[in-house]
């Protein structure tokens, strides 16, 4: 059987030439070294360096934390001999109930912000894909906050937030009456675990929505046409159409925004520092804490490798129920 | 071609592996925290460099981000500082892992005596273990935490009348916290030159280290104890003694009744920033900044100052730093000779005049000092009574347990101050049961 040709014969031509060059410029020395190497060795030799990278700072990194967390290594106090303590620090973060409320915390905080992420920014990719005068002028609009820094969003929604002088307390005073320096967002237990969700939902919004565009784009028009042609309500086209035709994207946003605010540190820290108390102390802000100011190294290395290990099993959960929808 | 390339990879091996340090025998940096006092500093190391010939560099750190950032520097073993103006806390970890130069031989060797210096600052500024003649630091920067006041408002004759007739006494820098509760409501939500005002910017601050700053200083003079016997650890009974309760009650009473709208995370700056856009009539603040604010254009003339109010005791929270030899310095000589000339007598003088808080007799004992600043004597009169917080080397984990404590009842109102201070013995018990103190 003849092989096919995997270029044309012009093209061959052309990069046996490419090939010539770069054989010709390819030192001496080098050239010698790899004559004789198979073509997996030379792809192991261009591969090598990111592999050992990768295994460098993630996944020695990672046994090393492994290896810490059941010690009682700090790293405040290099003199002190470090000894084996088996799985105490796991069985302390279990069951420590500071740890529940961080992590309570830290639900209420995902499960907000995505529902409402979710939401709106699918609304807003909704509106957006009907093309309408000055979409692409308000689509970029609408991408501003997410382009910011998560430490410069913290600090001038704190003073958007300020009782006496924050632009919010006098918008909300605007609709309901009440006197701006009636309530504090930042300063309440209650109102606190609100005021991160809305800064959240506030930023990170449009990258959902962007997503869901993507996915409301990648739908074939000739189906909506068909849908039409058979007299299909709006409601029914998007209820069965549009809405299970976008879904495998609205749950690949929910999946990165989960990851993310999972791990939620800088914008909260800014804005709260996890205050008032620890209202709004999660789980990330509760680890730096035991690991940068407590310098409890093997205590905060199990609750990094527990953090880690939530995070990898929600996660691997979720893409598999992607993988199903996808499928139907 | 390839000469070039040979020479480019050389050059970049070359940068790639030279040490990260560009320390030289006549070049010193000296670490602090970012605020006026260091200021003064660089001003007075001229003096040292004219004589020495050794360039001064400096690494200032702001307040939030200085324990982070130094503590990171020192467990990293870096090589940033060859001298570091630490916290006073810092000194038992520093001490035991030998972050420090140990200055015993060095102050024999060159006739500094700690004697000169004032007992509370060696005492806590220099010694670990605390109180014993093992010295770590040299006395730098004398500080207590201590109260500013708009001396105009205080001075106002209706004001003063109507205080008058409702306190039964004059308007005056209170000196018991009951009164500086009674004052505080009494200005809280006036309206003073066409603006609503209010009592007292105190500190809230979860962050750091600034509620523990703030409720200690009232919780010390109400009788606050952190053992019942110096060394034993014995916590129950006074930290969460019916006096240390009662303090502690005072200081949310003044956090809800009299604070401005909004906090609930305020430290020196928000303080700073409060007080001098006239929102507040009192101030909780560090001595350090008051050489700044009686020379400020806008209320340095309105402005007074007093000492931290007496409840059973008479007693403030020390803040403050020693000046310390970091052990892995390239210039240990050039480090050591800074330190013999910083203790001179003429040098602590000048100190002084420039805003530093000198702690050598020289300048306190002298007898134009209570009068040569509108807040030495009150400097005087606080350093008198300083308490400080643990110096252990695990003073982090003990500070972070009482920054989460102090926040979740004062602020975030939650549970009672009995409570909160009986959780703080549990949460330090834990820290001494790990240190096997206990």
């Amino acid at each position: 059987m003849q092989e096919t040709p995997v270029f044309p014969a012009s093209q061959n031509a052309n990069n046996y030439a490419i090939a010539n060059r770069a054989a010709a410029a390819t030192p001496t020395g080098v050239s010698k070294a790899v004559r004789g190497l198979s073509d997996r060795s030379i792809a192991w030799l261009f591969v090598a360096p990111t592999m050992i990278l990768l295994l460098a700072i993630n996944i020695f990194p990672l046994i090393w934390t492994v290896y810490l967390s059941f010690t009682n290594y700090a790293s405040n106090r290099p003199n002190r001999p470090v000894i084996n303590v088996g799985l105490k620090w796991y069985r302390d973060i279990l069951s420590s109930p500071e740890i529940w409320t961080a992590m309570q915390a830290t639900a209420h905080f995902v499960f907000w912000t995505i529902l409402f992420q979710t939401l709106i920014g699918f609304s807003l990719a909704y509106l957006v894909d009907r093309k309408f005068r000055g979409h692409a002028f308000w689509t970029t609009i609408i991408l501003i906050p997410m382009m910011l820094s998560p430490a410069v969003v913290g600090n001038f929604w704190k003073f958007l937030y300020q009782p006496q002088i924050g632009l919010f307390n006098y918008v909300v005073s605007f609709f309901t009456g009440l006197p701006p320096s009636s309530f504090e967002m930042l300063g309440s237990v209650t109102l606190a675990p609100w005021a991160i969700i809305i800064v959240d939902t506030w930023m990170w919004t449009p990258y959902v929505m962007l997503i869901c565009l993507a996915g409301l784009r990648s739908i074939p028009d000739y189906i909506l046409e068909a849908a039409e042609v058979d007299r299909a309500s709006r409601w029914r086209q998007f209820w069965s159409i549009t809405l299970p035709m976008a879904l495998p994207f609205i749950m690949l946003a929910v999946l990165f925004r989960g990851i993310e605010n999972f791990k939620m540190f800088d914008m909260v820290m800014l804005l709260t520092g996890g205050g008032p108390g620890s209202t709004t102390e999660l789980a990330s802000i509760t680890l730096k804490r035991a690991a940068f100011e407590a310098y409890r190294t093997g205590y905060s290395s199990a609750f990094a490798i527990i953090l880690f290990v939530v995070v990898f099993g929600l996660a691997n959960v979720y893409v598999k129920a992607l993988n199903k929808v996808k499928q139907r | 071609m390839t000469k070039f390339l040979a020479g480019a990879g050389a050059l970049a091996a070359a940068i790639a592996f030279a040490p990260i340090s560009d320390a030289k025998a006549d070049t010193l940096t000296l670490c602090w925290a970012a605020w006026d006092p260091a200021n003064a500093l660089v001003e007075l190391s001229k003096d040292f460099t004219a004589q020495s010939g050794t360039e001064m560099k400096f690494e200032f750190v702001p307040w939030p981000n200085f324990a982070d950032r130094m503590l990171n520097e020192l467990n990293s073993g870096g090589k940033l500082c060859d001298l570091l103006i630490g916290d006073s806390q810092w000194i038992g970890g520093s001490a035991e892992n030998g972050y420090y130069v140990k200055l015993n031989d060095f102050f024999d060797k060159e006739g500094i005596k700690m004697s000169d210096f004032a007992p509370a600052t060696v005492y806590a500024y220099s010694t670990w273990p605390k109180g014993t003649p093992n010295y770590w630091a040299l006395p730098a920067m004398g500080d207590a935490n201590g109260w500013f006041y708009r001396k105009d408002w205080f001075e106002n004759a209706d004001l003063m009348a109507e205080y008058k007739t409702k306190y039964n006494r004059d308007l005056a820098p209170p000196k018991t916290w009951v009164e500086l509760k009674e004052t505080a409501e009494f200005f809280q939500g006036r309206e003073i030159d066409g603006k609503k005002v209010y009592g007292a910017a105190i500190f809230t601050e979860r962050a750091s280290e600034g509620i523990t700053m703030g409720a200690t200083s009232a919780l010390y003079p109400y009788g606050f104890k952190y053992e019942n016997t110096p060394g034993k650890y014995d916590m129950e009974g006074a930290v969460n003694s019916a006096d240390a309760v009662a303090g502690l009650e005072m200081y949310k009473a003044i956090y809800k009744c009299c604070t401005p709208p909004g906090y609930t995370d305020s430290y020196m700056g928000e303080n700073l920033d409060a007080f001098k856009s006239g929102q507040v009539a009192m101030m909780m603040n560090w001595f350090a900044f008051m050489p700044g604010m009686a020379k400020d254009e806008t209320v340095g003339s309105k402005t007074g100052f007093f000492v931290n109010p007496s409840a059973k005791v008479a007693a403030s929270t020390l803040g403050g730093q020693g000046i310390s030899v970091v052990a892995n310095t390239d210039n240990m000589d050039g480090a050591l000779a800074y330190i013999k000339w910083f203790a001179q007598p003429d040098v602590q003088k000048k100190w002084w005049s420039l805003g530093g808080y000198a702690c050598h007799n020289a300048v306190l004992n002298d007898p134009g000092f209570k009068d040569s600043q509108p807040f030495a004597a009150q400097f005087l009169e606080a350093m008198g009574g300083v308490q400080d917080f643990w110096q252990e080397p695990s003073y982090a984990q003990l500070l972070q347990a009482m920054q989460k404590r102090m926040h979740d009842y004062v602020v975030a109102d939650q549970g009672t101050a009995k409570e909160a201070l009986d959780g703080l013995i549990q949460d330090w018990t834990a820290v001494f049961q790990e240190e096997g103190k206990l």
